[in-house]
């Protein structure tokens, strides 16, 4: 887009007195006027502590002492923590897993949702209860139904069932995915809702002249449904993965005797950053791991956008 | 102009001389907030200001987790407070970022504190000052179960580390499904465990876990860390005693009766009081075959803010003087159940002869101070050694060698 340069714009009256501001003038000076609260919020209380972190990142600033300059050393220290690596693996996972698995669940939902006439609001409640609910109190309820027996309610079941126990928050291998579940289920409420409104706003005509022309389901959800749904998918998609990269309240909570653990195999990035910053105080040091994660979301959103471009 | 500008500063300072000779000296005196110590320290500051009325004392407090990030803040806003309290554990860190200053000798001569309190708050001095002295302290014991111990038919607590094995077989209950109904002794890492491994194992398996000025770790240094590590995990893997993460906390299920022992402080001692369901009591932490006693002692030091000066200064002295004192440690006692500081206010026969307080002040001449540089981390790494012997099959010589070289790392980076 190109915008008209001040001279194109001018009308030339020779009958105004000169100095007046044009219309347009005057109408961008009140258009900034009220944009200037939100644009200095948000360089005060955005844009400048994002820069500040790059800074930070290159010191050894503990918050007691004043920061003092060490160059990249931060970047090495944590390109050489397997720890790190392994937060970073975690991360993955989640974002990986945790995505198309959202993706499809919450489209299977939408989808036979938007079919259901019986009870529609009120299934569609339900579905959207967890989204509301807050996240420290899901995360409890759920970290005491993966307990093991007698509390845990889920091995309690088995056990009744005469079934083995499953170790969930207990085993370095089915913590990670048994966090997960909680998160996807948490979401799913949201897309779930962004995704029926998605399917609504597809003209029913489209429709109506395919199954005139004999298109089976199938084919008109593949051919018709699927691409006029594009801009909905590709917005929950980005929405989805920041969501994940930035995976924490879940884990926090469902971990708090061994944060992120056991062994750090649930232990996300951001989580990483919180204890780095605000148990050990090393703010130097949490905040290129910030920059870390900042430059993943952007390569991801930016990969996601490109991906899933219009081609048309 | 000049002469209206002089005119204005006369009547100003006029007006702060008068203000300052007039009200009584204001002071802040900053803590966490948990509402017994809250409640005590409300009670120490009504007796004192009556003591003092020209001084005036604000008690300012935080939740937990931002306590420490709030102290920093305030400290580099220059609005810290005047008297604070702080754990024993981040005084390197405050005495370092210039949070706190050192005591006065005249008030507080070293001599004197080292004479009068527990040996244990030598954590708070540096190179000859004292940074902060506590009110209170704390230590460990062991928890037992009155009710599940006459069921099992066993008398009284475990005096040495084999009764303590001997009487956990015999109070562990397990359901047709194997499952735990009931743990002989709860094992919880990142409960009170890793002091108890720490500080009394190691030592009781003839090792010592840090060089004297915990700069260095020694536990790996021979084959007593390994030999308390395995010790310890044996609890569960050999001895089917109990069983990590049973009912997510072992207080939590001490409480719910689930657990015949457990290893805790005394600020449980609060928690634990509003039990109904059955009768427990404390004991001394057993000892080995030899009779080698060991135990974790731990304190909130109170001290004064580096922003404090002049007559607040003088203020915050005496304020603390008042907060040391037997009579402050003997309400703070009563309210919070936190052991007196100083061998006479906390020796008393009451005080020895009480079933519950005896066992934990009987700890405290022989307890130890774990010197921390980032007591989370340093937890974290017991924490992840304990799970890789019961997670991931590692022996325990292994873990202990792995865990050491994790915690020196932590304590190296704090240090240089």
């Amino acid at each position: 887009m190109v915008h008209p340069t001040e001279s194109d714009t001018i009308p030339t009256h020779p009958i105004q007195p000169a100095p007046r501001l044009s219309m347009r003038t005057r109408s961008a000076i009140w258009v900034w006027s009220f944009l200037a609260i939100p644009v200095l919020f948000y360089c005060v209380i955005r844009f400048y502590p994002t820069f500040n972190a790059f800074w930070l990142s290159l010191t050894d600033w503990d918050l007691m002492s004043d920061a003092e300059f060490i160059g990249f050393e931060n970047y090495r220290r944590m390109f050489a923590d397997p720890g790190f690596w392994q937060t970073f693996r975690n991360t993955f996972a989640y974002l990986i897993y945790g995505t198309p698995i959202s993706l499809l669940i919450a489209f299977v939902v939408a989808y036979y949702l938007d079919r259901v006439r019986f009870a529609h609001n009120f299934l569609r409640a339900l579905y959207f209860m967890p989204y509301i609910t807050t996240a420290a109190a899901m995360a409890w309820v759920w970290r005491w139904f993966y307990q093991p027996p007698p509390t845990g309610l889920i091995n309690s079941a088995l056990g009744e069932l005469g079934f083995g126990q499953i170790e969930f928050l207990g085993s370095t291998t089915n913590a990670l995915p048994a966090i997960m579940v909680t998160a996807i289920w948490a979401g799913l409420g949201f897309q779930i809702i962004i995704f029926m409104a998605g399917l609504r706003a597809i003209p029913d005509t489209y429709y109506e002249a395919a199954r005139i022309d004999g298109l089976g389901e199938w084919t008109i959800l593949r051919k018709i449904t699927l691409p006029l749904l594009k801009p909905t998918t590709v917005f929950l998609v980005v929405f989805i993965s920041i969501a994940f990269l930035r995976i924490f309240d879940q884990v926090y909570n469902m971990t708090t005797n061994d944060p992120g653990g056991p062994l750090g195999s649930t232990k996300p990035l951001v989580l990483m950053i919180y204890q780095t910053a605000f148990s050990s105080y090393d703010m130097g040091y949490a905040a290129a791991q910030t920059v870390v994660l900042f430059t993943i979301l952007l390569v991801v959103s930016l990969l996601q956008l490109w991906i899933l471009r219009d081609r048309a | 102009m000049q002469k209206r500008i002089l005119m204005a500063g006369i009547s100003a300072a006029a007006c702060i001389t008068a203000a300052t000779s007039a009200s009584a000296v204001e002071i802040e005196y900053w803590q966490y907030i948990y509402d017994t110590r809250v409640e005590a320290m409300d009670q120490l500051i009504e007796n004192f200001e009556e003591a003092n009325p020209d001084i005036t004392v604000e008690q300012v407090t935080f939740p937990y987790a931002d306590y420490q990030t709030r102290i920093v803040a305030a400290n580099m806003a220059r609005k810290g407070p005047d008297v604070m309290q702080l754990f024993y554990g981040w005084a390197d860190k405050f005495i370092e970022g210039n949070l706190i200053q050192p005591l006065p000798e005249d008030t507080f001569p070293a001599a004197q504190i080292e004479e009068e309190f527990f040996p244990i708050v030598s954590a708070m001095q540096r190179d000859g000052e004292y940074y902060g002295l506590p009110t209170a302290v704390r230590s460990l014991a062991l928890f037992w179960n009155k009710d599940l111990f006459e069921e099992a038919g066993i008398d009284g607590p475990p005096e040495t580390l084999d009764e303590l094995v001997e009487y956990g077989k015999k109070l562990a209950v397990k359901n047709d499904a194997g499952n735990f109904e009931t743990v002989g002794l709860t094992l919880d890492m990142a409960g009170q465990d890793h002091q108890w491994w720490r500080e009394v194992l190691v030592r009781q398996m003839g090792g010592v876990p840090y060089n004297d000025d915990y700069s260095q770790v020694t536990y790996d240094d021979d084959a007593a860390g390994a030999e308390a590590l395995e010790f310890y995990t044996n609890l569960q893997t050999e001895h089917g005693i109990g069983a990590a993460g049973f009912m997510d906390e072992g207080q939590a299920a001490f409480r719910a009766g689930r657990a015949a022992m457990t290893i805790d402080g005394t600020f449980r001692l609060g928690s634990f009081n509003s039990i109904e369901d059955f009768e427990w009591g404390v004991a001394e932490l057993p000892a080995n075959e030899e009779g080698v006693q060991s135990n974790y002692a731990s304190y909130f030091a109170n001290a004064i803010g580096s922003s404090a000066e002049g007559e607040e200064l003088e203020a915050s002295i005496k304020f603390l003087e008042y907060i040391s004192s037997d009579e402050a440690m003997q309400i703070w006692l009563e309210v919070v159940g936190e052991l007196p500081a100083r061998r006479e206010a906390a020796m008393t026969d009451a005080n020895m002869n009480d079933p519950i307080y005896g066992p934990f002040l009987a700890a405290l001449p022989y307890a130890h101070t774990t010197l921390f540089v980032d007591e989370a981390a340093q937890r974290q790494t017991a924490i992840d050694m304990a799970n890789r012997v019961f997670l991931q099959d590692q022996a325990p010589a292994d873990s202990v060698a792995e865990a050491a070289e994790q915690e020196q790392a932590i304590i190296d980076d704090a240090r240089d």
